[in-house]
């Protein structure tokens, strides 16, 4: 099969955009750069398979038949998509009703690790220490308190 | 075969295995129901293993194994073979026998309210289940299953005490050891099973791999032998396990699952004997960890770890004589294993006595026990003879005959039989360190006094050495079954030069003794017996001396384990620290970077690019690309929400226009349909969101990483576009989807039929997303309440809805009257339209998805019409009922085509002649698409209800008795 360069450089756009989006921190931009990746992969699967007239028995001859397999996995792909965002959407608005704004903030588990290598400790022998109480909260001071006061706006 | 017969043959070894595992799931229910008592009642299962083994006595000493077949995962040479021979039958004798044992005097052992107890016996017995399955398999990778599955019943037997640190520790320590050597072994099977095609051990046996291959699957497989028996290097996890309780260590950690090893050796000595690296690593391995061992054991004061170091120091004896390799030498091997059993587990059960009775096993804080306790002490004396090598017991027996086979062998094998000699000598020595340390009288310490000693509780100790004294007095008729395995074993050793092949037979003669060795308890005045007396003399002499020896100290093996976990979590901690840092964007970067190198960089290298690209297919796409690609680029360079937003939009409305000019109308249809449902969903959220993106640093760093992900997202396009050759698998699905599928509309007949399992799998998603949804907005939290200012819920009584529903206000500012009387107009036809493309979708574009999102576009039309009362007007429904009887539906007609005798839902094509209607032709996957359609319907439902639920506070109790009667979910 020949590449439809229009395609690969669309695909190359939205992936680009659409990473670019997902990097953010408001839940908003990754959700828009999901949207925008979600394009892109339908487009990149549609490009496996020929363009052509309708996949409709009785329209064309089936050699003129634009290839349908493809067509059915994107359309799966786009209704998939439409569940996702509307989570992510219900995620968005949750954060925000909680916490004021809409961004995702750092695993606190993950904050203690980075603490241990920067300090070149080991982890606790024992994991039930991990469930330490007080390390959490001495951790969250160490990192400036809770992170989500440092972004509380106005009340909705 | 009649029923006994099959019984007795490899089906019965499979219904033991069988049994060990009913009873293990049993044996917890059966602890409570009857207390210790039920013990006793568990015992008859290994018991039962032993009298297997017993009647199949006849046909084994006939050299006939016990040998079956049965497919269990053919694609994998998975396969329940079971081949017993004379070897297989002892270590059952002993797995089964010991196991009886063991857990009847456990019985008494466990204080009668433990309620630990029924953990214990379900282990213990899955164990005797698992080390018989290990014994009698054939095929290596079942074999390995079990040996796995005794180092896990082995974790948690050791851990049993759980709740102390050091338990545990140990626990972990003997199932990391073991398991590494496991998978290094496994890795070895796999090796040899490959070469050889198979992996039944009878059949590998005579298929066998040469030089460096071969070398290096031995290693791999000593390894987990060597490592599950505690040789040195890895002898260290044996000591400590013996956190474990004293039944444990004597069966697991004596008689039974580090036997395992020595099993696997023995098992292998026929075919590998002659191989150097094999003989090598045993000997010098084997002699080492005997000295060692025997060397520690003599330091020890707690009478347990002192059978623990001898028990390392015996399994290094016996690894070192099945590294002879010869038949003699595996015949006193054999023989030296069955001693090793009784007398080992018979004194950890009499040490376990003593604990019990007097509350410690401290050798140095016992006194005077020998004569409160004299038949426990003669217990204890009998099995201790029997460690030390005196004769009439089996282990005089069996040190004489490994004596006598290496003063045959070559200068090596003497050299190794002087370090086992003078490993004899301090067996002997730290067996009369133990006896008289737990038995003997001091004059500096205070006298112990035992309690509550009964014959229930010594009595299978006593059973145990009694049978040592008797192997040793009946030495010609064990000597009988065991040469019927050491028999297999090629005779001629390495003084024999260039042998022939390994066979799995008989010999007639061996060359080195020209007779084979018997086992007896008198050859008359031969050298080996010099030797065992000079082991004994030297031993007591070594008693004597190391009376006042300093303490243990830690092994070598032990402070390298700690090393190796310390770096390892070091490692981890490092790795991790350094590339999950806790923020998404960090974590999503990296994971994007290794797409760019690994995928990108092998693109790169590879250039899997052949055919010349043409612009497009029309030029028609590339102006709507250039404009997808425009809004593509704006978007993410918007500081504004709703910008951003419609750009994003923008992008996708286009995409849609190229799936029209690809030739793809349900694709462009249902693309419209879902872009204008996500557009309103944003909207609902976006009211509350703040307009502006809060500020950002630097994105170049993301932008970078973008384009790099573009680049390589294009350049994969492009690679597979052009790689690709074959003829796409669709290319007959025109014709199938009419004369199976009963529709012309071939992508809707591949979501509904040919891949109907795909579309089952996407709407499970989508309901998933939905309930997802509701429970994200719904879900009361006391946070929530606080935030929105709302009171808490005093009741949950639900308002019945009323059909028809309007609300009691004027509507919310801003919304027209008339633009709310169009849509109530509209709304029906929308909706026959949404039903017209479910049941034209089949032959036209249309469908279960794109109907399902015009009937949810028709709802989200009123309720931006008329908010939520006009909603709930228009949909009187619990939008989680309609998901779940859209899934109904779904499955519904898969099943129903599964109960009419077709496949999972396979579908079929009805012509009826209806009074009204005419003539319908209805494909029954057509109700599948119905199930879709609920459940799009239910989703968009979900989602309108959900996001525009909390709109304002005054909207909320505003419309709260009309949304209470609908929802499912409490109120807000």
């Amino acid at each position: 099969m020949t590449p439809n360069l229009t395609y690969v450089v669309t695909v190359g756009v939205l992936f680009a955009a659409g990473v670019t989006l997902l990097l953010e921190r408001s839940l908003t931009r990754i959700l828009l750069g999901v949207i925008l990746l979600g394009n892109g992969v339908n487009l990149l699967i549609l490009t496996g398979g020929n363009a052509g007239a309708a996949p409709i028995a009785g329209l064309a001859g089936q050699e003129r038949m634009s290839d349908p397999l493809p067509q059915a996995m994107i359309l799966t792909a786009i209704v998939i998509t439409l569940g996702m965002t509307a989570f992510l959407l219900a995620m968005a608005s949750r954060t925000w009703l909680l916490t004021g704004h809409d961004e995702v903030q750092d695993d606190v588990e993950d904050r203690r690790i980075v603490r241990l290598a920067e300090q070149d400790a080991d982890l606790p022998d024992d994991v039930d220490a991990l469930d330490d109480i007080n390390d959490l909260n001495s951790l969250n001071g160490v990192n400036g308190g809770d992170p989500r006061r440092t972004h509380v706006t106005e009340p909705p | 075969m009649s029923a006994p017969q099959l019984l007795l043959g490899a089906p019965g070894a499979l219904l033991l295995v069988a049994a060990h595992a009913l009873a293990a799931v049993a044996a917890p229910l059966a602890v409570r129901r009857l207390g210790r008592r039920a013990l006793y009642l568990l015992a008859a299962v290994p018991a039962a293993s032993l009298a297997w083994a017993l009647a199949n006595t006849g046909p084994i000493l006939a050299g006939r194994a016990v040998a079956g077949a049965y497919p269990w995962v053919p694609g994998l040479g998975l396969e329940l073979a079971v081949q017993v021979g004379a070897l297989g039958w002892l270590m059952i004798v002993l797995v089964g026998g010991v196991g009886a044992l063991v857990l009847s005097y456990s019985a008494r052992y466990f204080a009668a309210g433990d309620d630990r107890l029924a953990r214990f016996a379900g282990l213990f017995v899955a164990f005797a289940g698992a080390m018989l399955g290990l014994v009698v398999s054939d095929n290596l990778l079942v074999l390995y299953v079990f040996w796995e599955l005794t180092t896990v019943l082995s974790y948690l037997l050791i851990g049993h005490d759980a709740v102390r640190r050091a338990s545990r520790a140990a626990a972990t320590q003997a199932l990391l050891v073991t398991t590494l050597g496991g998978l290094a072994m496994l890795a070895g099977f796999v090796m040899l099973g490959q070469h050889a095609g198979t992996y039944r051990w009878s059949q590998i046996a005579g298929a066998l791999p040469d030089g460096a291959y071969l070398a290096v699957a031995l290693l791999l497989v000593l390894l987990g032998a060597l490592s599950k028996s505690a040789i040195f290097p890895f002898s260290f996890w044996l000591p400590a396990a013996m956190a474990a309780p004293t039944p444990v260590s004597a069966y697991l950690h004596a008689a039974a699952m580090v036997k395992a090893g020595v099993f696997l050796t023995a098992l292998m000595t026929p075919a590998f004997g002659e191989v150097t690296a094999w003989r090598a690593v045993l000997l010098v391995a084997g002699t080492l960890t005997m000295l060692l061992g025997g060397w520690t054991a003599l330091r020890q004061d707690d009478a347990k770890l002192l059978l623990a170091h001898g028990t390392v120091s015996q399994l290094g004896l016996l690894m070192a004589v099945f590294g002879a390799g010869s038949r003699d030498a595996a015949l006193a091997g054999t023989a030296m294993l069955l001693a090793h059993a009784l007398f080992k587990a018979a004194l950890f059960l009499v040490v376990g006595v003593v604990d019990r009775s007097t509350g410690t096993r401290d050798l140095r804080e016992l006194n005077g026990l020998g004569r409160r306790a004299p038949w426990l002490a003669a217990v204890a004396v009998l099995a201790g003879a029997s460690m030390a090598g005196l004769p009439p017991t089996a282990g005089f027996v069996a040190k004489e005959a490994i004596f006598e086979v290496l003063l045959h062998g070559s200068a090596v094998e003497r050299v190794v039989l002087a370090g086992l000699v003078a490993g004899s000598a301090l067996t002997v020595a730290y067996t009369l360190r133990l006896l008289w340390g737990v038995f003997g009288t001091k004059r500096a310490v205070t006298p112990t006094r035992p309690s509550g000693i009964g014959w229930a509780f010594a009595g299978p100790a006593a059973v145990l050495a009694v049978a040592g004294l008797a192997v040793g007095g009946f030495a010609p008729a064990v000597d009988r079954m065991l040469a019927a395995y050491a028999d297999t074993v090629y005779a001629g050793t390495s003084q024999a030069g260039s042998v022939g092949p390994v066979q799995m037979g008989p010999v007639q003669a061996a060359d080195a003794l020209v007779v084979p060795y018997r086992l007896a308890l008198w050859h008359g005045l031969t050298p080996a017996l010099g030797l065992t007396a000079l082991a004994l003399a030297a031993g007591a002499g070594l008693f004597l001396l190391a009376a006042r020896l300093p303490g243990e100290v830690r092994s070598t093996g032990a402070r390298a384990y700690d090393r190796v976990l310390t770096w390892v979590g070091r490692l981890a901690v490092e790795l991790t620290g350094a590339t999950q840092r806790g923020s998404l964007p960090f974590s999503l970067g990296i994971i994007l970077l290794v797409l760019v190198a690994l995928p990108g960089g092998v693109m790169l290298a590879g250039r899997p690019w052949s055919a010349e690209g043409r612009p497009w297919d029309t030029p028609a796409q590339a102006v709507v690309a250039a404009a997808v690609i425009v809004a593509a680029v704006i978007a993410v360079r918007a500081s504004r929400r709703l910008t951003a937003m419609i750009l994003v939009g923008v992008t996708g409305y286009g995409t849609a226009v190229l799936f029209v000019l690809h030739g793809a109308p349900d694709l462009a249809l249902t693309q419209f349909l879902v872009e204008t449902v996500t557009i309103a969903m944003f909207v609902l959220v976006l009211r509350r969101l703040p307009p502006r993106f809060s500020r950002r640093p630097s994105r170049r760093g993301r932008a970078a990483i973008g384009v790099a992900v573009g680049v390589v997202a294009a350049g994969m396009a492009y690679a597979a576009t052009s790689a690709r050759q074959a003829e796409p698998i669709s290319s007959g699905f025109a014709d199938l989807a009419v004369s199976y599928g009963g529709g012309d509309n071939v992508v809707n007949v591949i979501l509904v039929d040919i891949r109907a399992w795909d579309t089952m799998g996407e709407i499970a998603v989508l309901v998933a997303a939905a309930t997802g949804v509701a429970s994200l907005i719904f879900r009361g939290s006391a946070a929530l309440r606080r935030r929105t200012g709302s009171p808490a819920p005093t009741s949950r009584t639900r308002v019945a809805g009323r059909w028809l529903a309007t609300s009691p206000h004027p509507a919310t500012g801003g919304t027209s009257i008339i633009l709310q009387v169009v849509t109530r107009l509209l709304f029906h036809v929308i909706v026959l339209l949404s039903v017209y493309l479910l049941f034209s979708g089949h032959n036209q574009p249309g469908g279960g998805f794109a109907a399902g999102l015009v009937c949810g576009l028709a709802l989200t039309v009123r309720y931006l019409a008329g908010g939520r009362a006009e909603l709930n007007a228009a949909a009187p429904v619990d939008a989680g009922a309609v998901l779940g009887a859209g899934l109904f539906v779904a499955v519904g007609t898969g099943a129903a085509a599964m109960l009419l005798g077709g496949d999972v839902l396979q579908s079929a094509t009805l012509d009826l002649t209806l009074p009204v209607l005419g003539e319908v032709h209805l494909v029954t996957s057509v109700f599948f698409d119905v199930g879709v359609y609920l459940i799009v319907v239910a989703l968009v439902l979900d989602i309108l209800r959900s996001l525009g639920a909390p709109i304002g506070a005054d909207d909320i109790s505003m419309d709260d008795s009309s949304l209470k009667g609908t929802m499912k979910e409490e109120p807000v």
